[in-house]
């Protein structure tokens, strides 16, 4: 077959000493920026980039990808120990796994954050070498409407993060709609509720929002009763899950990784949906749902293994179409123009061993990353005994530092600041921040699509349900709903939300 | 001894300005390029910085701001130091369009800045899909006058370049299509793919992949001469369209106030790094267009700037209010 001959060829590419070195590199800077609060792959690529000039492109390359599927591996890392989502997709992350750390399984979140990772990392790798390009037709047959619906679905998912009252995490995911509409209005270009304030005009920036309100917020919420750490301190439990954890999580890692990998090719980001549906999935699936949120084992597992598939699928339309799905995409595209290739439907045809030497680098890489990451689960867990009045500061210094980098800019660390503040009256008032986050990402998009999808049907409603993809999709997420509505089933649901 | 110190204060004043402008530079110099890290004027400006440090004897250090189309880091940098340690890498849109775009534009791009020398600009491509049953630039005109506003017509954000130009293209053609926003050229691309939408205008950059694997169709370039890149493109005045030449021109600009000796020396070593060799290949690479002889410098940037905010702000002003409506 075609695809064992141009795999050969991509590992022979992979296997020389200076690819291996900077896809071990770029794993190790990845893992470390992904580890370090704040501070995201995106500014970590934009800031190597000029680094990369001195090498040959399938080089810089492999190094920059290693960076960003790294940074998903490390990503978790703080968010199950500090409560802290680097990026959107580890808010789910957050949910159960900061919750195990809290009990003392550190380690076993950590550890099947990993395993699950490089599972999924390895199916989607083999994934985009057999089917990348089918695939990408599948993927165009996404237009603003199919991806509106799509975003509808993903909202309904919102009601089962919920933790406390659904009538409050209902609440949360409009005010997270509403935030999302803050800054320039796509077609007309006004400025909308921005204060005058310039930094707005290009919307609220997620990393402050969901820094503030997860990690800063936690940190004042724990300075009031540190009593609460002695469970951390006390015991650490296993560092690596046990047979029957691993058991537990075999089958949400599976569906994880394929519901992740799906989502991953869609162009237009639709990888930031993979966790939460995961997570969706799980709980929906799950015996007792009432574990979620405390702790349950499938609700890192699941997450984790979507998260990393979308991140290694993402590459589908950047390396077939030349399109790219997200920022750390787009800043791939600027490294392949800097370095002379033109990103579009030939690389494939035109640079061979790019296109099938990236894709084999990416095995290596995930293999590297559990290597790397394994042995480090201790010591990070270690960092949770690190007295408050040394980890804090650290935290809050590293995030500043993070956030500032963003943009260059001080304001972000000024709105960290300020929606840290929200943050903690959310806490204090039982609100959840997951679904406000899962609101304010999807917001952007579905306003987007929205009224992409009106202007190119003139204003008729109907193209929602004309199209077949689109209305599959809406009539999954009104089962979804209408499940969650039925009487027997709301009443089981009540139980398991109502803790 | 009062006297003294005054007299030995004022004097070091009157000599610090010179003396400095002389060893400049003496540190890294900052370039605030005002868009995202990857775009075309983030390679552009890269790719001439690299060079520009070395005959500066300084690193240029690349900071990006991004945001309001640019806006908002071009009025970071029109606020800096005017020392020569903080340049930045204007634009088509943020010192040409920017003006009809944004009324509460903090700076006033023939008035505020020292004009360093234009970089490279990236020429304009008109684009239709595969859908779009037109094989030349007439073709494409007839087609789209016909349709009237059932065409659709996308661009990558207002404020953006292919905005702007797309914009001049419809008021020159007097063709009434419907624009669908877009936030880049990548989600915008990649409907054109699918044919759901049916043309746009943007940067060479962004479209050569798609022209050359044929998944768009190319109706004519916006400049002068035929691109390397793209040979067998004809270019808008061959295709009949002779009034439609824009290019995304990016420019070197310093805050006002920059000492005259330190404007010459950047406008110096920008000039010898679009010489330099490896630089112009990589530019050629992009397809990007080099400024020859009497386009480069100050004088020619002052000039270029003053003619662009005259050409764009009528157009946009009128394309604005009527969507608006």
């Amino acid at each position: 077959m075609d695809i064992f001959s141009n795999l050969a060829m991509g590992f022979g590419v992979a296997f020389t000493l200076q690819n291996l070195f900077l896809c071990f590199l770029g794993c190790m800077i990845g893992t470390l920026v992904g580890v370090l609060p704040g501070v995201g792959p995106v500014a970590t690529i934009a800031m190597l980039l000029p680094i990369t000039f001195g090498l040959d492109p399938t080089g810089a390359l492999i190094m920059l990808a290693g960076i960003y599927y790294g940074a998903q591996y490390g990503g978790s890392t703080t968010a199950i120990l500090v409560n802290i989502p680097g990026e959107a997709t580890a808010v789910v992350t957050t949910l159960d796994g900061h919750q195990m750390a809290k009990q003392g399984r550190a380690g076993v979140a950590l550890g099947v954050a990993a395993l699950g990772s490089f599972f999924a990392g390895c199916v989607a790798t083999i994934f985009i070498a057999a089917l990348g390009a089918p695939l990408t037709r599948f993927a165009q047959l996404f237009g603003p409407a199919e991806y509106f619906s799509l975003m509808v679905m993903g909202l309904v998912f919102s009601t089962v993060l919920a933790r406390g009252s659904i009538l409050k995490a209902l609440l949360m995911v409009f005010l997270g709609l509403l935030l999302a509409t803050v800054g320039t209005d796509l077609e007309t270009g006004q400025e909308r509720v921005t204060l005058g304030i310039q930094q707005l005009s290009d919307g609220v920036d997620f990393a402050p929002l969901a820094m503030g309100i997860f990690g800063f917020a936690e940190i004042i919420r724990n300075l009031e009763n540190p009593e609460a750490r002695d469970v951390v301190r006390s015991k650490i439990g296993n560092l690596l899950p046990n047979w029957s954890e691993i058991k537990q999580s075999i089958k949400p890692v599976l569906r994880g990784t394929a519901i992740g990998s799906i989502l991953g090719i869609l162009p237009g980001n639709g990888a930031v949906l993979g966790p939460f549906a995961s997570y969706a999935m799980e709980k929906k699936l799950a015996k007792d749902p009432s574990r979620f949120g405390k702790g349950a084992i499938e609700g890192v597992a699941g997450p984790e293994s979507a998260n990393n598939a979308g991140a290694q699928t993402a590459f589908i339309p950047l390396l077939t179409l030349g399109i790219p799905p997200n920022a750390v995409m787009a800043l791939m595209v600027g490294a392949m123009t800097i370095h002379g290739i033109i990103p579009g439907p030939q690389v494939m045809t035109k640079n061979p061993e790019l296109f099938w030497g990236m894709i084999a680098s990416m095995w290596i890489g995930n293999a590297m990353l559990v290597i790397i990451n394994l042995p480090l689960v201790g010591i990070w867990v270690k960092l949770l005994k690190v007295p408050y009045r040394l980890m804090f500061p650290a935290i809050l210094i590293f995030c500043s530092i993070g956030i500032y980098s963003i943009n260059n800019s001080i304001q972000d660390v000024y709105f960290t600041a300020f929606f840290a503040l929200v943050g903690y009256i959310m806490i204090k008032l039982g609100f959840e921040p997951a679904p406000m986050l899962l609101g304010f990402v999807l917001g952007k998009l579905m306003e987007e699509k929205l009224r992409q999808a009106l202007i190119l049907s003139r204003g008729s409603f109907t193209t929602f349900i004309e199209r077949p993809v689109s209305a599959t999709l809406l009539a999954v997420a009104l089962i979804m709903l209408v499940i969650a509505l039925l009487p027997a089933m709301s009443k089981k649901r009540d139980q398991a939300f109502q803790e | 001894m009062k006297k003294l110190l005054v007299a030995v204060a004022g004097l070091t004043a009157l000599f610090a300005g010179p003396a400095l402008a002389q060893n400049y530079p003496t540190e890294p110099v900052t370039m605030i390029v005002p868009f995202a890290a990857g775009g075309p004027t983030d390679i552009i400006a890269r790719l001439v910085a690299e060079p520009m440090s070395r005959f500066l004897g300084q690193q240029i250090i690349i900071e990006n701001v991004a945001g309001a189309g640019g806006t908002t880091g071009i009025t970071r940098g029109a606020e800096a130091q005017p020392n020569g340690y903080t340049i930045m890498m204007g634009h088509m849109g943020t010192h040409g369009a920017a003006p009809a775009l944004y009324p509460n534009l903090k700076y006033n791009p023939a008035a505020d800045f020292a004009p360093i020398g234009v970089a490279a600009g990236t020429p304009i491509i008109i684009v239709g899909s595969k859908k779009v049953p037109a094989e030349d630039l007439q073709g494409f005109i007839a087609w789209a006058k016909k349709q009237g506003d059932k065409a659709n017509h996308a661009h990558a954000g207002v404020g953006s370049v292919s905005h702007s130009t797309g914009i001049l293209l419809n008021s020159m053609l007097g063709i009434k299509s419907t624009y669908i926003p877009y936030t880049g050229t990548g989600p915008a691309l990649n409907d054109m793919l699918s044919g759901q939408v049916d043309y746009m205008t943007d940067q060479i950059v962004n479209l050569v992949g798609q022209i050359n694997a044929g998944a768009v169709k190319a109706f004519a370039i916006a400049t002068p001469k035929r691109s390397p890149a793209l040979p067998n493109l004809p270019t808008t005045k061959e295709a009949g369209l002779g009034g439609y030449e824009v290019s995304a021109w990016n420019a070197v600009f310093a805050p006002k106030g920059t000492p005259q000796a330190i404007v010459d020396k950047l406008s110096d070593a920008l000039s010898k790094a679009l010489d330099d060799a490896n630089a112009r290949k990589r530019l050629d690479d992009l397809g990007a267009v080099i400024p020859e002889g009497a386009e480069r410098g100050s004088a020619a940037l002052q000039k270029l700037v003053v003619s662009e905010v005259a050409r764009w702000t009528p157009v946009l002003k009128e394309a604005m209010a009527a969507q608006k409506k």
